[in-house]
């Protein structure tokens, strides 16, 4: 199977749109037929991530890198970065603000709960130069 | 206390015990309802095992319904009356998703489904504990 590639656009806070390039790539990973709990932990993370660039980042891309063997999420954004990595993967920090909690988001779980689905996770933050996420899953034998 | 009987429900006994209006999924009354599951926190639906669930929630706005298909969730129970929008309406739409508004309360919806046999999504249920 040859790499798939594909290329999302995230717009910080258009709230009409957040969640549709996941929920594209989870209709993406159903064509492909991947076991179910893999799309679970793959669309979660996701999803967790581009709600985190729409309510925290600046403009920024989400890229699915799918080839036989690992399932890569690159995702960056120009915003402001993540101040404090290490406080943001600690369950319960949230940055978030009252709107957002007020839409069930900013329990401070999102970055947490990535890290748990992921089979790896790099976080790389340039205070003011946006944030970059490489999450990858490894695809098992079948 | 014993355990009292577990039973799978289907969407049908969902809409009638909650006496709910169904916006989205007529078509689906005799599909199978294996949990149920209630919250305000999406970010707590995103950290369970919450596939095949029902979502009870008080939250009324389009996220509720990505979070739901994201979290495998198969219906959605907005709680205390709430009316979704057309674009709520419109999204579940698009993802055949169940979406149904029920006038009781979320403590009251959970109960109802609970007494006929409706259990969460608890991987493990701790041990009893006694106190005197």
């Amino acid at each position: 199977m040859p790499a798939l590639t594909k290329s999302f656009t995230i717009k910080a806070r258009d709230f009409a749109k957040a969640g549709e390039s996941s929920l594209q790539i989870q209709s993406i990973l159903k064509s492909i037929g991947f076991v179910s709990d893999l799309i679970r932990r793959i669309s979660i993370c996701a999803y967790e991530a581009e709600m985190n660039v729409v309510m925290h980042g600046g403009d920024g891309e989400l890229l699915l890198t799918v080839d036989p063997q690992n399932i890569v999420l690159d995702v960056s954004d120009d915003g402001p970065g993540i101040e404090d990595v290490e406080l943001a993967l600690r369950e319960g920090y949230s940055t978030a603000t009252p709107e957002y909690r007020e839409m069930g988001f900013g329990a401070g779980m999102g970055l947490p709960n990535i890290k748990k689905n992921a089979d790896s996770l790099e976080i790389n933050s340039h205070n003011g130069r946006g944030a970059h996420l490489k999450i990858s899953f490894k695809v098992a034998d079948s | 206390m014993n355990d009292m009987e577990t039973k799978d429900l289907s969407l049908n006994d969902v809409k009638h015990l909650l006496r709910a209006q169904i916006y989205v999924g007529e078509d689906k009354l005799d599909m199978t309802v294996k949990t149920g599951a209630a919250s305000d926190l999406m970010s707590d639906m995103l950290t369970g095992r919450n596939s095949d669930a029902v979502l009870l929630t008080g939250l009324c706005n389009v996220q509720v319904i990505r979070t739901s298909i994201i979290a495998g969730v198969v219906a959605v129970v907005l709680v205390r009356g709430k009316q979704p929008t057309q674009e709520i309406i419109t999204q579940a739409r698009e993802h055949g998703l169940p979406l149904l508004s029920t006038p009781f309360t979320m403590f009251t919806s959970c109960g109802r489904l609970f007494s006929k046999g409706l259990r969460g999504v608890e991987e493990k249920v701790p041990a009893a504990t006694h106190s005197r």
